[in-house]
């Protein structure tokens, strides 16, 4: 494209920049879109997961379900209540949507499709999804709503406490592939860093949830104690970018799982060079897809634990377990031969084998010190209330801590 | 060409935020807008708001920014040297390790003090 400008007469710099700009409201735009397509078919999986229909009345298998929502939500009356900031409640729902929109600037779509390739991408990721997180606390704070501030002030303690492990996850593969830019950590998977490295991905995919506030961490919204928590003042349009924001950040993190930890748009068996723009773009697509299915599993399934307990699994679980996580990693990663200068499959298999191996070990453990802590909170709670059902197995009343 | 991998996240901040306006525009143009003071009450399920929300509130959520601010400082850390560890000695990782051993102290100090029990 910059070519053909740079033919009709223009500077090159100049044709860089429309280049540029035109990249700009591509990537915003399609992303914007894809949320028609995307939350038709959140509500029609978790639909069908939950024994239901899901949309099913507008055009056919109501595909047209968001569009008709989005003319609705259009022609809503937009509500300022009484004593709110305004400043703050009407920017909330932009910056919201726009963070989202920002981390799509460095995600690689294909060989050659990204907006940009910074070469200090994840930090870029980090920097630009913490501003969610403050578009989340404007509009608890500024609707002047009790309901609203309680879900801004969880919503500060959780998305703090779990970027936390977060950043400790997206640190391993930084450090398999010592280097910070997405399209190198892409092309670095000459086998996919998930199959190294399962526990990983299992500490940022449940820690994203939390920073996404999803079930079963969607405390900041909880219906049932908060009505609706950050957002319960907004109406119309206000309110269904914040849906927006929601459902594309569930998504984006997704696809960020599927660059980071299942190989992008790589094909598996096919060399980067050899993977054609389209097809790596169809292979981060479907990988994204799938991740995204988990995610909307868990969502369905799990019952939202309670602010407690949000913060326990948080600081005493899955700190302690990522830091031990990076540690085991770090070592295996110098002790393995030759793991610096990896430029195959072949060179990939031995540090890929020898870290499932230590990752399986590593759950084990885990999986042990949980069981003896459940032991003993379960004496504990008998001694204290008299034997618990199910609770057979648990040491003699008296004898726990 | 350090430079030129910005211009696009330059661009991107300039006209990206017009995309989420845009329906907001529309929202202003299309939707009716008759308020009235019923309407423009502080929604709290029907019951008259007592007071300002804008309050001072429990200070366990101060305790945990705190923890966090520890461990964030120490991630900025890590991030150098995850970028290096491919170049550096085994020696970077028994640094590392000292360094995130401190910190684990801090935790488990945290942790027996009671921080990070929600009472």
């Amino acid at each position: 494209m910059t070519d053909t400008l740079v033919d009709i007469g223009l500077s090159h710099d100049l044709a860089v920049l429309i280049a540029k700009l035109v990249g700009v409201f591509v990537v915003a735009t399609c992303g914007l879109l894809w949320t028609l397509f995307g939350i038709w078919l959140e509500r029609k999986v978790s639909g069908r997961l939950q024994d239901r229909l899901g949309p099913n009345r507008v055009g056919p298998f109501g595909l047209f379900q968001t569009l008709a929502d989005t003319i609705k939500i259009l022609l809503k009356e937009d509500l300022v209540p009484d004593g709110a900031d305004r400043w703050l409640f009407n920017l909330a729902p932009v910056l919201s949507t726009f963070s989202v929109l920002l981390l799509w600037v460095v995600i690689p779509f294909s060989a050659g499709w990204i907006g940009t390739d910074l070469s200090i991408g994840v930090l870029y990721l980090l920097a630009a999804g913490s501003l969610g997180m403050v578009a989340t606390l404007m509009a608890g704070w500024g609707s002047n709503n009790k309901y609203a501030l309680l879900g801004a002030f969880r919503a500060v303690a959780q998305l703090i406490s779990y970027e936390v492990p977060m950043v400790l996850a997206m640190l391993v593969p930084v450090l398999m592939t010592g280097s910070m830019s997405l399209q190198a950590i892409v092309e670095g998977q000459y086998i996919a860093y998930g199959l190294a490295i399962p526990l990983t991905v299992f500490i940022f995919l449940a820690s994203s949830l939390a920073e996404i506030g999803r079930a079963p961490f969607d405390l900041l919204e909880a219906e049932s104690e908060l009505v609706a928590g950050f957002h319960i003042e907004y109406s119309g349009m206000k309110f269904g970018l914040f849906y927006v924001a929601e459902f594309l950040h569930a998504f984006t993190v997704g696809v960020l799982a599927t660059v980071l930890f299942l190989g992008g748009w790589r094909i598996p068996f096919v060399s980067a060079q050899d993977t054609p723009a389209l097809l790596g773009f169809g292979s981060l697509l479907i990988k994204s897809l799938l991740v995204y299915l988990v995610i909307m599993w868990v969502r369905t399934t799990l019952p939202r634990v309670r602010i407690d307990q949000i913060l326990e699994f948080n600081w005493k679980f899955l700190v302690p377990l990522s830091l031990a996580n990076l540690l085991v990693v770090a070592l295996l990663w110098k002790i393995v031969p030759d793991t610096d200068q990896i430029a195959s499959v072949n060179d990939a298999l031995l540090p890929t084998l020898v870290l499932l191996t230590a990752n399986i070990l590593l759950i084990v453990v885990t999986s042990l010190i949980l069981r003896e802590r459940g032991r003993r909170e379960r004496a504990h709670i008998a001694a204290l209330y008299g034997p618990v059902d199910g609770a057979a197995d648990a040491a003699p009343a008296g004898v726990g801590d | 060409m350090t430079l030129n991998e910005w211009i696009f996240v330059g661009l991107f901040l300039m006209a990206g935020w017009m995309l989420p306006v845009v329906p907001l525009l529309l929202g202003y143009w299309l939707a009716p807008r008759r308020p009235n003071p019923v309407k423009k009450q502080i929604y709290e399920c029907g019951v008259q708001t007592v007071g300002s929300a804008w309050v001072q509130f429990r200070a366990q959520y101060y305790v945990f920014a705190l923890v966090f601010v520890a461990f964030d400082v120490e991630l900025v850390f890590l991030f150098p040297w995850a970028l290096a560890y491919n170049k550096l000695g085994l020696f970077a990782l028994f640094e590392m390790a000292v360094f995130i051993l401190l910190l684990v102290v801090a935790l488990v100090y945290t942790w027996r003090k009671g921080a990070l029990e929600w009472s």
